[in-house]
């Protein structure tokens, strides 16, 4: 038996749902990501560009 | 003599493990969607109602914020319930009860989400509204969930107030405060919980007997629950039109609520009334219902006027 066989071992059912809630996981994350820079567009609105250089 | 004496003697090449079960599904079913749309619609008609302006997106935030907050505190709730949602056939299909949540994931999730949506609220809305959010949650799962639902029969006049908040935190977002305003709306909702909730009590008192919640109906009798419940419409229903005379909702809702609360005293009054057999359970069944209908109604009208008025 080799080191990769030993531990907990997922049914494939447990491995299945796994891959959809890591994939949920994934988007909810980059809804985040997106949202954020969204808001922090909309709260600085026009004041991004009026900056000194 | 070693000072690791003890050795783990389980064969990790056997091991088992029961937990990672849940699908995305049963993650959302811990959120309590329904509770959750309710929570939604009211936090909105509460940002729609107060004075100020708030850019869509982050109305939108907001809202995302009290409704992820809202299913938290939902998820916190089946973690700490799970035993007795198994004896209740109305709790029973929950997702831990049925085996494909473990209590541990429940709690991460619940957890998670709630110190994700109130510094989320905090950061991108305004920080009153994102500690009015966490005290929602604490009072929700502390006060509501571990304290009073399992020692008193007052349980849900007092933790009705968790979810009577909405409102008040959809108008804090935008205010940054409470008003007179939103404490009625707020009121409203408070007093509106008890009928709701008792009239399902008492079609559901032995699902809570044999759980042993101390639910109105199994503590006090059923006689003494009709009379609260009665006692309860009564102040509902001209509370529930306070807005009008208060000044923030126009003459459509003082007389719409008005007749909506004429029907809901109606039902109060047959579940008082009927008190044996099939008639009484319909009564109450009805009062369920058509509770859940009033309430909606109140908001929705309200909501509308503010929309025309915006026009």
């Amino acid at each position: 038996m080799t080191s990769e066989e030993k531990g907990i071992r997922l049914t494939e059912g447990q491995v299945k749902r796994r891959r959809s809630r890591s994939l949920a996981i994934a988007l909810t994350l980059g809804a985040l990501v997106i949202l954020f820079y969204v808001v922090t567009i909309v709260k600085m609105g026009p004041e991004i560009l009026n900056r000194a250089l | 003599m070693s000072l690791v004496e003890r050795q783990d003697t389980i064969n990790t090449d056997s091991l088992v493990w029961d937990g990672g079960q849940g699908s995305v599904g049963d993650y959302i079913a811990l959120l309590k969607p329904r509770v959750m749309s309710l929570v939604i619609f009211t936090a909105f008609v509460g940002m729609m109602l107060a004075p100020g302006q708030l850019h869509p997106v982050i109305g939108g935030v907001a809202l995302l914020c009290i409704a992820i907050g809202a299913g938290a505190s939902g998820a916190l709730n089946m973690w700490y319930d799970a035993d007795i949602d198994q004896i209740m056939s109305r709790t029973a299909k929950r997702p831990i009860p049925a085996g494909k949540v473990s209590r541990d994931e429940a709690f991460a999730f619940g957890i998670t989400l709630s110190i994700g949506s109130v510094a989320t609220l905090g950061l991108l809305v305004n920080w009153f509204a994102g500690a009015f959010l966490a005290f929602t949650i604490f009072f929700y799962v502390i006060v509501y969930t571990m304290w009073l639902k399992r020692s008193t029969p007052q349980n849900i006049v007092i933790g009705g107030a968790a979810g009577a908040f909405p409102p008040m935190i959809g108008w804090a977002s935008v205010t940054g405060g409470v008003s007179l305003e939103s404490f009625v709306l707020f009121l409203i909702i408070f007093i509106w919980t008890p009928p709701h909730f008792w009239a399902l009590a008492l079609f559901k008192n032995a699902d809570y007997k044999a759980a042993g919640v101390p639910m109105m109906p199994v503590v006090a009798g059923e006689n003494s629950t009709r009379n609260q419940i009665l006692g309860y419409s009564l102040v509902l229903v001209p509370l529930a039109v306070s807005p009008y005379f208060i000044g923030f909702a126009g003459i459509v809702y003082g007389v719409a609520s008005a007749g909506l609360g004429a029907a809901f005293l109606g039902l109060a009054v047959n579940v008082w009334r009927l008190r044996e057999g099939e008639p009484a359970r319909k009564a109450t069944t009805r009062l369920f219902a058509y509770s859940i209908f009033y309430l909606f109604m109140l908001f929705a009208i309200l909501l509308a006027e503010s929309l025309v008025a915006g026009l």
